[in-house]
């Protein structure tokens, strides 16, 4: 449990570094990092599958893509664009509500249940592998085309403007 | 588990780490005899008897030399990027399993640091890895040419990735399991069932994929446009000097080392050798099979080498076209032939 308050600390502290680093690249640095933590936490609960392709997927392909674009375009401090007061305001306003919206659904809320798996190893391979194919077959491959599609609509909208060019 | 058993795992990890930076060490040497071989020139030949020495000679050399920090880069990252290159190349070792197991009085000895049954996926994981290193490095120096080669570098691991997890697959399909330790199991000996027990045999289009793609991962010439030098001086390292350059270039070679192994183990057997149930003693054959798994580590590693003093480097669109539009359709086939035939052969 100490264990996972710490990797918890980690994760939070980095996101808050995501969000407060005045420099573009070294945000999604730290987001990285903060992926990162995410994967030791889904070691902790047992599923290395999920924690494994979290490390490839997002920590290798994602982030990797989003370090490219911005080496690309090139943020400097000059090109951020200047926020007026009011944006500014009606930034703290906002804000502030959602806070005071989260607390309060928090306090309606009583102790969670803690979920028991049926099965420890669930996030194994082979048993994921195995509920994946069998028992949720169908949303399986309705994910599956979800992503194709946008997959296609993607290279769609890259190449619209070359062709009519 | 025991503390005789915590040792035993530490001095494995060491030993393995020290194998690991030997080879790095003399993988350098053994280049430029390679090259000088294939360019009918003598190569090193004054630091002790054959030039045996010129490795440790280079090493003082990159220690000693002046350490530059260019005025504007990023301090932290430029210094960032070389260790986690390095790191990230010498952590592919942990699921490689090395030989049997060893059984000394009453104590077995497994040779594999680490046998999690999502093994492959952890080496697919580190070299995904493995581009930070190149990226920050290249981004933190602030040099046009560091950026052009970072990019590259990005875009080029990136498209190989995919190509190597495809063919990866593949192979999976064959062995069912994700484990290295398991996947070289499966590899005993040499022929059983009227077929070679070598995943080469029965994978052969998957083998030549992972080994373009394990080129293009390491940055290994005719891939090598990260660092190509008559375009962008010296790609992503060009600011670089003393062991921080030391360290880039050292990576290079410690990942040659354990995409040999990698490809040694899921595709030519591993530590299986031949009629391995003739010899009696297993200890003994623990034994010949590591010396034979790095056998076939060094035969990888001079064909790395061939091809380096063989072939000249792509074009970047040649690289892109051949990743996208040659290796990735290929794979897929790859794919459902062995699908097709897996299904059939079950019947």
């Amino acid at each position: 449990m100490n264990t996972f308050y710490f990797i918890a600390f980690l994760s939070v502290f980095f996101s808050i570094l995501v969000i407060t680093a005045k420099n573009p690249v070294h945000s999604i640095l730290y987001l990285v990092l903060t992926f990162f933590t995410f994967t030791i936490h889904y070691i902790l609960m047992n599923a290395q599958f999920l924690a494994i392709v979290n490390f490839i997927v997002y920590m290798g392909a994602i982030l990797v893509l989003f370090l490219y674009t911005l080496m690309l375009i090139n943020l400097n401090k000059e090109s951020e664009p200047r926020k007026s007061n009011l944006v500014k305001f009606a930034g703290v306003i906002g804000g502030g509500c959602f806070l005071v919206t989260i607390v309060a659904a928090l306090k309606a809320f009583g102790v969670s249940q803690p979920v028991v798996l049926n099965d420890p190893n669930l996030g194994l391979v082979k048993n994921l592998g195995k509920i994946l194919f069998n028992e949720y077959l169908l949303p399986f491959e309705v994910s599956s085309i979800l992503l194709l599609s946008a997959m296609v609509g993607a290279v769609l909208l890259a190449t619209k403007e070359t062709k009519t060019a | 588990m025991g503390i005789a058993d915590i040792v035993i795992k530490f001095i494995l990890v060491v030993i393995i780490f020290a194998i690991s930076l030997l080879i790095a060490l003399y993988s350098t040497y053994a280049e430029r005899k390679v090259a000088a071989f294939f360019q009918d020139r003598i190569g090193p030949n004054r630091a002790g008897p054959f030039g045996l020495l010129q490795p440790f000679a280079d090493g003082a050399k990159m220690f000693l030399k002046e350490e530059i920090i260019p005025t504007n880069a990023n301090a932290f990252l430029f210094i960032a990027g070389p260790s986690l290159s390095i790191l990230t190349a010498c952590i592919g070792s942990a699921v490689i399993p090395w030989g049997q197991k060893l059984t000394i009085g009453t104590h077995v000895i497994d040779l594999q640091v680490a046998d999690i049954n999502v093994g492959v996926l952890y080496i697919l994981g580190v070299v995904s890895l493995g581009v930070y290193g190149v990226m920050i490095g290249g981004w933190a120096s602030n040099n046009k040419y560091s950026l052009l080669g970072a990019i590259r570098a990005a875009s080029q691991n990136i498209s190989y990735e995919l190509s190597m997890g495809l063919s990866i697959i593949a192979l999976l399909m064959v062995t069912g399991t994700l484990s290295l330790r398991e996947i070289a199991e499966q590899q005993h000996g040499f022929w059983s069932h009227g077929w070679f027990t070598w995943n080469f045999f029965k994978q052969p289009l998957g083998f030549l994929l992972f080994i373009v793609c394990a080129f293009a991962e390491t940055n290994r010439t005719p891939f090598d446009l990260p660092e190509c030098e008559t375009e962008l001086v010296g790609g992503y390292h060009t600011e670089y000097s003393s062991m921080k350059l030391g360290f880039y270039l050292f990576s290079e070679y410690i990942n040659m080392f354990i995409s040999s192994a990698v490809m040694a183990t899921l595709y030519f057997g591993g530590y299986n050798f031949p009629f391995m149930d003739h010899i009696g003693s297993p200890n003994l054959v623990a034994i010949i099979g590591i010396a034979v798994l790095f056998a076939k580590i060094f035969f990888f590693i001079f064909f790395f080498m061939w091809v380096r003093w063989t072939i000249p480097r792509f074009r970047y669109d040649q690289l892109m076209d051949l990743g996208w539009k040659g290796l990735i359709p290929l794979a897929i086939a790859n794919i459902i032939v062995t699908g097709i035939v897996i299904t059939f052969l079950n019947r």
